[in-house]
């Protein structure tokens, strides 16, 4: 059996909708929200501020650090609290496919705190967690050259598939699942942020890293939007 | 309106529009990038979201949001954070932290006297002299009335690319409070201003007026709207007062 309809009944190019806000957490520097359907990430900056111990400082650009976590109740079984191997990797990840955009050569001896925090996931949490730091950079006034969108594409079987789901990443019939997260600029159209998890011929890939960038389009759109309409 | 009247009447040329990072300002070959925007090839591209404001050929951004960017001649409130051998460390809300040298005081200060100056903890009011890469020099050796300990009185915290609005054109924003509530008020442009007066009346009804304008920024005639609101808001007091 191919896979022919995807489970929530979404075109195969469709993402789930998308929604976000800024200002979501009043003591921070800059936040926002972002969700993708029923996965939600909150991001909340703190900074620029002198970083401390001394040691650590560098004297020609700021610094850079990103926390990325799972609540234990955003997923069905209880999700083990503190820092785990995936959330290091999600959160190294994350400060990866910033850094290119954030102006760190103008903060010396700084540095900016990202916290993301994911209340509910149903997959694709480091792409809402990345769109969500995006904005929440912007909304705390750090110079930026550009805006990140991130979204997840993938192959269910042989079908290109945009913004999997918990079940789609767990398919096992066919060809089984691919899962590709990708995060593009949004003057530059450059990639910041590439992974894969599974098996994809080139040709596939290509067609699904352009399902990934008209995504993204859109995504940047929401993202304009909602900053455009601070006040 | 030609850029000269714009920069007459700042705010009166309807809604400026919001930027975000990374948006075209400009196309025009000729313009200047000012603060907080870049040049990308032809275009100037914003680096920070904000209001674009053009003066001539410069476009910069104005920003709306984010830490106090320090600026030479800003008179800031600050919490004494250290004392170090020839000077005070300052925290003014800034990316650095201040510094206030004991040459920057008035007076001879023995090393032993230091902290029954300024203690830690202590706030103070200083004017920022001098504003390098990484650090912010202090003093207190200016004729501004109002510069040293803050002893009485109450702060209150804004976002600090409000104060402008707070203080209005040419004070006439924050000389209207201060009638009203017959208070002393320092605006510190880090986004602390420190209110004193007779009794914790007037000073809870300054915070009050502060917040209103805070609240209302955006709108048109802020000065008479607020004008209306200190009338109402007096009586009301007043009655309160006689209540009690």
């Amino acid at each position: 059996m191919t896979y022919k309809e995807r489970f929530d009944k979404r075109d195969f190019k469709e993402m789930r909708p998308i929604d976000a806000k800024i200002g979501v957490v009043p003591n921070a520097d800059g936040s926002a929200m972002f969700s993708f359907g029923d996965t939600i990430a909150l991001a909340s900056v703190y900074g620029p501020k002198t970083l401390t111990p001394k040691h650590m400082q560098n004297p020609e650009k700021g610094i850079l650090r990103v926390h990325y976590t799972m609540l234990s109740f955003s997923v069905g079984e209880r999700a083990k609290p503190g820092a785990s191997r995936r959330s290091q990797e999600i959160s190294k990840v994350t400060e990866w496919a910033l850094s290119p955009v954030v102006r760190l050569d103008e903060l010396p001896g700084t540095v900016i705190d990202i916290h993301i925090v994911i209340p509910q996931a149903n997959a694709g949490t480091r792409c809402a967690g990345i769109n969500a730091a995006a904005m929440a950079l912007a909304h705390a006034g750090i110079p930026m050259t550009e805006m990140i969108s991130a979204v997840s594409v993938g192959k269910i079987d042989d079908k290109i598939c945009v913004d999997l789901i918990k079940e789609e990443e767990d398919y096992e019939e066919g060809e089984g699942a691919t899962d590709m997260p990708v995060a593009y600029l949004s003057n530059s159209g450059k990639l910041t942020l590439l992974q894969l998890d599974g098996r994809i011929s080139t040709e596939k890939f290509e067609e699904a890293l352009e399902a990934g960038k008209d995504a993204c389009k859109k995504i940047f759109e929401l993202q304009k939007k909602v900053l455009k309409e601070y006040k | 309106m030609t850029p000269k009247e714009k920069q007459e009447n700042p705010g009166k040329e309807g809604k400026r529009e919001v930027v975000i990072p990374g948006e075209i300002i400009s196309e025009d070959e000729n313009d200047l990038p000012g603060e907080w925007t870049v040049k990308s090839g032809k275009n100037i591209v914003a680096t920070r979201l904000g209001v674009v404001e053009k003066i001539d050929r410069l476009v910069k951004v104005i920003p709306l949001s984010g830490v106090y960017i320090p600026r030479r001649g800003n008179i800031v409130i600050g919490e004494v954070k250290d004392i170090t051998m020839n000077g005070w460390l300052v925290d003014i809300g800034a990316p650095y932290t201040a510094f206030l040298p004991l040459r920057e005081c008035h007076g001879f200060i023995e090393e032993s006297e230091m902290e029954n100056v300024y203690g830690i903890g202590d706030l103070i009011v200083a004017k920022i002299i001098d504003v390098r890469r990484t650090s912010i020099d202090l003093t207190m050796k200016q004729k501004e009335k109002g510069l040293g300990k803050i002893r009485e009185g109450l702060i209150v915290k804004v976002n600090p690319h409000r104060v402008p609005r707070i203080i209005g054109k040419e004070g006439s924003m924050i000389r209207l409070i201060k009638e009203a509530s017959k208070c002393v008020i320092i605006v510190g442009q880090n986004g602390l201003i420190w209110i004193r007066g007779e009794n914790l009346e007037n000073q809870l009804f300054a915070r009050k007026a502060i917040e209103f304008v805070i609240e209302n920024t955006i709108a048109e005639g802020l000065t008479e709207k607020v004008e209306e609101w200190l009338k109402e808001n007096k009586l009301k007091l007043k009655e309160e007062v006689k209540e009690n």
